[in-house]
């Protein structure tokens, strides 16, 4: 039980994911999570908008119970499968974190300093507003995102996932390495 | 009853993503920093043990439960869209430490502030398909 309620290691999540991939496949599906985002674009009349949305919402309805789906496995995660709410980054990390203010590792799964309702002030709204945008945006730009391109194109060794891995690299370390500095110290 | 599957699939994915951590915005960080092996580790074997299985998928010329050959559709032949997108896509990925996936678990999980980051993702992905015919792909 504790290995279970413990945080698990990469070489059994990484597999597990790509099991995840697997019991898609064989009902006929791909493992991309972002097409979601344009599916509830067209749920809310985005097809007026654009033929972008002009999809049978009726196909991509699987994906959006697998996400629901999601939902749910994160509440029980979280709530009954976690004996500690904090992450087991490394020490290194910790320290960096700490050059930028952020303690909350010691005991939260995600820094509260951002996300927490009681601190949402403007900078915390701009971030997230910011940050959900070029999530969005960015992904149906490229196709896909990390369950698409990473795990299932890297799999299938798609050229065109490697360059959208690429490029989430690009992005990933422009704003750890230059946009961070600025916010945080 | 198929829906029941997803469902099932989608419960176990979610559990999957926050005992990973791979939810987390500070293994996201720890990922851009490269001060530990665990998300390369997660993202890696995931790749390595999805490329054995679509090798015998291949190999065995494998059908879905229903009974249509299993076929990989080729991306296109682009890399403009990939790298200006994915791009996009990454900066985004580090600023909230979460992508679409982990963001629907992270509300199942009770961070309700991840509501502003999943609607702004929807606009994002409006404005993306309004775009669409202009941008360089």
């Amino acid at each position: 039980m504790d290995l279970i309620l413990s945080s698990w290691p990469w070489y059994i999540s990484g597999p597990l994911i790509s099991m995840i991939m697997f019991l898609l496949i064989f009902n006929g599906k791909t493992f991309g999570v972002s097409s979601n985002l344009r599916t509830i674009c067209s749920i809310c009349g985005g097809d007026k908008l654009s033929i972008f949305f002009k999809i049978k919402v009726k196909d991509h309805m699987w994906n959006l119970i697998f996400i629901f789906g999601s939902v749910i496995g994160g509440f029980i995660g979280f709530n009954f499968l976690s004996q500690s709410k904090s992450v087991e980054i490394s020490d290194k990390t910790k320290i960096i974190l700490e050059s930028y203010g952020i303690e909350s590792f010691k005991n939260d799964y995600i820094p509260t300093e951002l996300f927490h309702i009681e601190n949402l002030g403007i900078n915390n709204l701009a971030i997230l507003i910011i940050g959900g945008f070029l999530i969005g945006f960015g992904t149906r730009y490229a196709g896909g995102c990390t369950s698409g391109h990473a795990i299932t194109g890297l799999s299938q060794f798609q050229v065109g996932s490697l360059y959208a891995v690429i490029g989430f690299f690009l992005g990933g370390l422009t704003m750890t390495h230059l946009v961070f500095p600025f916010l945080f110290l | 009853m198929r829906n029941l599957y997803f469902f099932i699939i989608g419960i176990a994915f979610g559990i999957i993503m926050i005992k990973s951590e791979a939810a987390s915005w500070f293994r996201i960080f720890e990922m851009f920093n490269f001060e530990s092996f665990h998300m390369y580790g997660i993202i890696g074997s995931a790749i390595a043990t999805g490329f054995t299985g679509n090798y015998f998928i291949k190999k065995l010329n494998l059908k879905d439960l229903n009974n249509n050959k299993i076929q990989f559709k080729i991306k296109e032949n682009t890399y403009r869209r990939y790298i200006i997108g994915g791009s996009i896509f990454g900066l985004g990925w580090a600023l909230v430490g979460a992508c679409p996936g982990p963001m629907f678990v992270l509300l199942g999980a009770g961070f309700y502030s991840i509501l502003i980051v999943i609607f702004s993702a929807v606009i994002g992905t409006l404005i993306y398909g309004i775009l669409k015919e202009k941008l360089p792909h």
